[in-house]
């Protein structure tokens, strides 16, 4: 697959190119996949791995303060306490590393999984020798256990996935989703020409104005009532197939997008593939803007071509009881109606 | 107005809340007139659903009068009355128009979560859980009707309510379980759980022109609404009978020609296999029961067709994957494309051929939802189905 950078550059002449390469990004690997960084509704892998991480403190504070004990109720009698001191000082450190690493604590995480495997293989080994004083239905059932804390522990640290957004201050947010639409590449390439269009579906966006042929001037909502304002160029414009702007000279924030459509086969709509990059500059703006885009960029990006697509394809925003303002991730209510 | 609300598992009150209002164009707000419990809103009373917040409305079986219309709803008119089908569709989008109307993908603010969940996101879905949207339900005195311009289909004048009712949902779930069974002369066809939509199942299997239809649950009233009023030819109670030597005994030891899972994931079934399931779902290592889907394949037979309409909401353990791929079966599923079937099947109603209202047991005011809710789920009284009125 061509990426949008360079199927950009291939379209456009030098003086654009440079620009270009200089300022959009490619597309990222796995552009298509869902987005992982976002928890859900449902089990909140933070919360598992802070519940997962007291777990951990609390096993190893056993198992250094009293290993036989721990020992007995796993049903292996005959182990050296040394080696339950041991296990008792890595979970320790496993806890430790989940809270170190704020919200996502993957690596520790995966450490979890290690430590998992090495009980796992410590219980088979004690099963198998047939140690005396080894009780095999107690011994199931620490396995059992486990495994149990073994999935949750892989599920865990799947879920927070690797970070394909990067949010550091001082480096580029950059985003790439897609999205089909049931429209025509025209159509599709007639509404986004329009920046005007931008806030009926990025719903950060207060305002889009013409100021020129190339040129417009956007206005950005931020917290408490706050404003971030740019102008922005087309910097390359190829009807019915791609687009691409970047802010200009004294932006309060530094950003560029592309945009380009792919008509599917057999008339079954068409592929719209986005990428918006922002550099945050630091200072004020920059807090403003990592707040704007909080922590999943991303998933920003997908709201905000899902509502262009029920724009185009219904006329309008798809709004719920739960989700009045059709925003998607934001803080829901109970689905029912709001008080007039 | 009053609304019948999820406050946890097992929780659910009727409470004072805000009316709904407007927030589409395409919108309509209906004043309920007749609703129901279906066996899937169970799955929400008991909790095996996730993504429910306290104060969720439910129901998504209901009717009534429309009051209320947004500036795009051409079609419909205040006090029109119309029944509206459980999934909300756009009309627009790819899979609307290939009437995959559960599967509309402009319906579901929240799809970003049922996308986690599920690998691509279905459509919105009325009172059922936020991943399904967050919309409100229709077990209430009065509901936003989302796309109301695509789904309503206005119910002819003198048709009372119960008759048409059920085109919601639970009739075109049961009529789609047995059109994917792709019915041929001389079929025999099994059908697992004669709840309200095993009923229909087995009601839309004699339309189609099955020969045989066996129907397998463990509560003799339902086994003989199956019998006496659904038309299957044949019972098994699974509690008394082995249920896969019964159908090999009934069919000479080939085997139904096609199978229905009309259960879904809260089957129960005698013996350990039951037992295991539990303890793991409790354990949170598998979040359904595929008691009836092993069951279903398990029977069927050489090259036949596992139509699976019982509900199910993530992941299952111990499939028969070497029975159904060695066996050349086919498994057909779906929530309902509940828009697909409504008017053909209200034609049906208006011909005689069938006259849904005899699946219900309990007529209770909206008020009695939460005995309503308790009596189905514990299957008490002979409880089949509950129809609320506000």
């Amino acid at each position: 697959m061509h990426t949008l950078a360079t199927r950009a550059t291939a379209r456009t002449q030098s003086p654009l190119r440079r620009t270009f390469e200089a300022s959009t990004p490619t597309v990222a690997r796995g552009a298509n996949r869902p987005d992982r960084d976002v928890t859900t509704v449902g089990i909140d892998p933070t919360r598992l791995a802070r519940a997962l991480g007291w777990f951990s403190l609390s096993l190893g504070i056993a198992e250094v303060l009293a290993p036989r004990f721990v020992a007995r109720l796993a049903g292996v009698r005959h182990v050296h306490p040394g080696l339950v001191r041991l296990c008792g000082m890595r979970e320790i450190a496993s806890g430790m590393m989940i809270f170190g690493q704020g919200k996502k604590p993957r690596a520790a995480m995966w450490s979890r999984v290690a430590g998992d495997a090495m009980d796992i293989g410590t219980l088979a080994a004690v099963a198998s020798a047939g140690a005396p004083g080894t009780r095999k239905g107690t011994l199931a059932f620490a396995a059992a256990n486990v495994l149990g804390v073994t999935a949750l522990d892989v599920y865990c640290a799947q879920a927070f996935g690797h970070d394909r957004t990067e949010s550091a201050p001082g480096r580029s947010i950059r985003m790439a989703r897609s999205v089909v639409v049931n429209r025509s590449p025209e159509e599709l390439y007639q509404f986004w020409h329009d920046f005007t269009n931008f806030p009926r579906f990025m719903l950060h966006l207060e305002s889009v104005q013409r100021t020129g042929d190339r040129t417009s001037h956007w206005i950005a909502r931020g917290p408490a009532g706050t404003r971030v304002e740019w102008d922005s160029e087309i910097t390359v414009d190829t009807p019915n197939e791609l687009i691409a702007w970047r802010s200009q000279e004294g932006a309060d924030v530094d950003n560029s997008g592309i945009v380009a459509f792919e008509p599917r086969p057999g008339g079954r709509g068409t592929i719209v593939r986005v990428e918006i990059e922002y550099t945050p500059l630091g200072g004020a703006a920059g807090s403003l803007v990592a707040k704007l885009f909080n922590a999943s960029p991303e998933q920003q990006v997908y709201d905000d071509l899902h509502r262009m697509k029920q724009v185009l394809e219904t006329g309008e925003v798809t709004r719920s009881d739960a989700v009045p303002k059709g925003l998607g991730p934001v803080r829901q209510h109970a689905a029912q109606g709001e008080s007039r | 107005m009053k609304a019948t609300c999820w406050h946890g598992k097992r929780d659910m009150r009727v409470d004072d809340v805000p009316d709904p209002k407007i927030l589409n164009r395409r919108d309509a707000i209906v004043r309920v007139t007749s609703t129901a419990i279906c066996g899937s809103d169970l799955h929400l009373y008991n909790g095996f659903i996730p993504t429910m917040m306290k104060g969720d409305i439910l129901g998504h079986e209901f009717m009534g009068e429309v009051v209320e219309t947004g500036p795009d709803v051409g079609n419909l008119h205040v006090g029109d009355r119309v029944v509206v089908p459980f999934p909300i569709a756009c009309g627009a989008c790819l899979a609307c128009e290939a009437q995959m109307f559960s599967l509309c993908e402009n319906s579901n603010p929240n799809a970003w979560i049922a996308e986690k969940l599920m690998g691509h996101p279905p459509a919105g879905v009325f009172g059922y859980s936020h991943m399904m949207g967050g919309f409100a339900g229709g077990q209430a005195e009065y509901v936003r009707v989302p796309f109301a311009d695509v789904g309503p289909l206005k119910v002819p004048d003198g048709m009372p309510d119960e008759k048409v009712l059920f085109l919601s949902d639970i009739f075109p779930t049961g009529y789609m379980a047995a059109e994917m069974c792709g019915i041929k002369p001389g079929d025999t066809i099994a059908v697992w759980g004669c709840g309200p939509v095993g009923q229909f199942a087995i009601a839309s299997a004699k339309m189609l022109g099955a020969e045989r239809i066996i129907a397998i649950d463990r509560f003799a009233e339902r086994l003989a609404m199956a019998a006496d009023k659904a038309g299957a030819t044949d019972t098994i109670d699974y509690q008394a009978q082995d249920v896969l030597d019964a159908l090999k005994d009934m069919t000479g030891g080939v085997g139904p020609d096609a199978c229905i899972d009309a259960v879904g994931t809260e089957a129960h079934a005698p013996g350990a296999l039951y037992a295991y399931d539990r303890f793991k779902q409790a354990l949170m290592l598998e979040s359904d029961r595929p008691l009836v889907l092993r069951q279903a394949i398990m029977a069927c037979r050489n090259g036949g067709t596992v139509s699976v309409v019982g509900v199910y909401g993530g992941f299952i353990d111990k499939f028969p994957m070497g029975s159904f791929m060695n066996r050349s079966l086919t498994m057909k599923t779906g929530q309902c494309h509940v828009h697909r079937y409504m008017k053909p099947l209200l034609a049906r109603i208006e011909n005689g051929d069938i006259d849904p209202s005899f699946v219900v047991t309990h007529r209770m005011k909206l008020d009695e939802a939460a005995e309503g809710y308790a009596m189905f789920s514990n299957k008490q009284d002979d409880c089949v189905k509950v129809v609320l009125t506000p």
